[in-house]
């Protein structure tokens, strides 16, 4: 069978590629998804985690994370939608409104 | 035993490139479709790590919902097309650093804590079933359960009165 670490060190790749995605790109839309790669990794994690320790509750924990994930990209996509309706862009280097 | 370790490596390098090439693709809609394939190998992890319910979940409603709703969001706006122009020089450079750092810190961690090495033990029969999923849900987790409900109303809701135009100034655009 696979030691934990290995999906520990797969999962914490997958999050750093979501943050550097949040650091180097400008499209929001593309950063929205590389928030989507972190929220994943951390699913993985907690499945291995839930794995190990015989314990179902990281599963569960995991379908609410799901949910939650669901609500936010519903209202951060509505967000864009608008923001690009008012300025038809949505790099986020042109958000600038309330620097004053 | 062995098999099941090189299904993990082929699958790991396939979410890794699948990740990498959502980030440095110049087109949106790859940029979905890449993410779409490493959230695909990912709900195979969870079958690998004795969790069918949330791979199914992962499928559905990650994969398939969510990632239909970027499509469409991109789609609407035409931001395939969308060119992003040169920024400062130094960004980039620091993002990789501060990433790098972020990484080696994860491999202080995996390498110097002894029990993250234990090797996954074969689960009883029914781990991760959905009646055993369902029966904990519905029992222990029954609260955040009906909250999550509320909270998908809330965002549902939220997501409507943004987009929907404003019929007293005319749709101002």
């Amino acid at each position: 069978m696979i030691p934990v670490s290995y999906y520990f060190a797969l999962s914490a790749i997958l999050f750093s590629l979501g943050a550097l995605g949040v650091l180097i790109r400008r499209n929001a839309i593309i950063i929205f998804m590389s928030v989507e790669l972190m929220l994943n990794a951390a699913n993985l994690l907690f499945v291995a985690f839930a794995r190990a320790n015989e314990a179902l509750s990281g599963q569960v924990f995991v379908f609410f994370v799901i949910a939650v994930a669901a609500a936010e990209v519903a209202v951060g996509l509505a967000l864009i939608v608008v923001i690009f309706r008012n300025r038809q862009s949505i790099d986020i280097d042109e958000m600038s409104n309330l620097k004053g | 035993m062995n098999g099941e370790l090189i299904l993990f490596f082929v699958l790991a390098i396939v979410a890794i490139s699948a990740a990498l090439g959502m980030l440095f693709s110049r087109n949106a809609v790859y940029s979905a479709l890449f993410l779409i394939l490493n959230f695909a190998t990912v709900a195979v992890f969870f079958l690998l790590l004795g969790a069918p319910f949330i791979a199914m979940a992962q499928v559905t409603v990650y994969a398939g919902a969510i990632m239909v709703l970027f499509l469409f969001v991109i789609m609407l706006l035409g931001a395939e097309q969308i060119q992003h122009q040169a920024r400062r020089g130094w960004q980039r450079p620091l993002a990789m650093l501060l990433t790098l750092v972020l990484l080696a810190e994860s491999a202080y961690l995996i390498f110097t804590r002894s029990d993250v090495l234990t090797v996954l033990q074969p689960a009883a029969a029914d781990y991760g079933s959905p009646q055993s999923i369902g029966m904990l849900l519905f029992s222990e987790y029954l609260l955040p359960f009906e909250v999550t409900s509320i909270l998908l109303l809330a965002a549902m809701v939220g997501a409507i009165v943004l987009v929907k135009e404003d019929k007293k100034s005319g749709g101002q655009k």
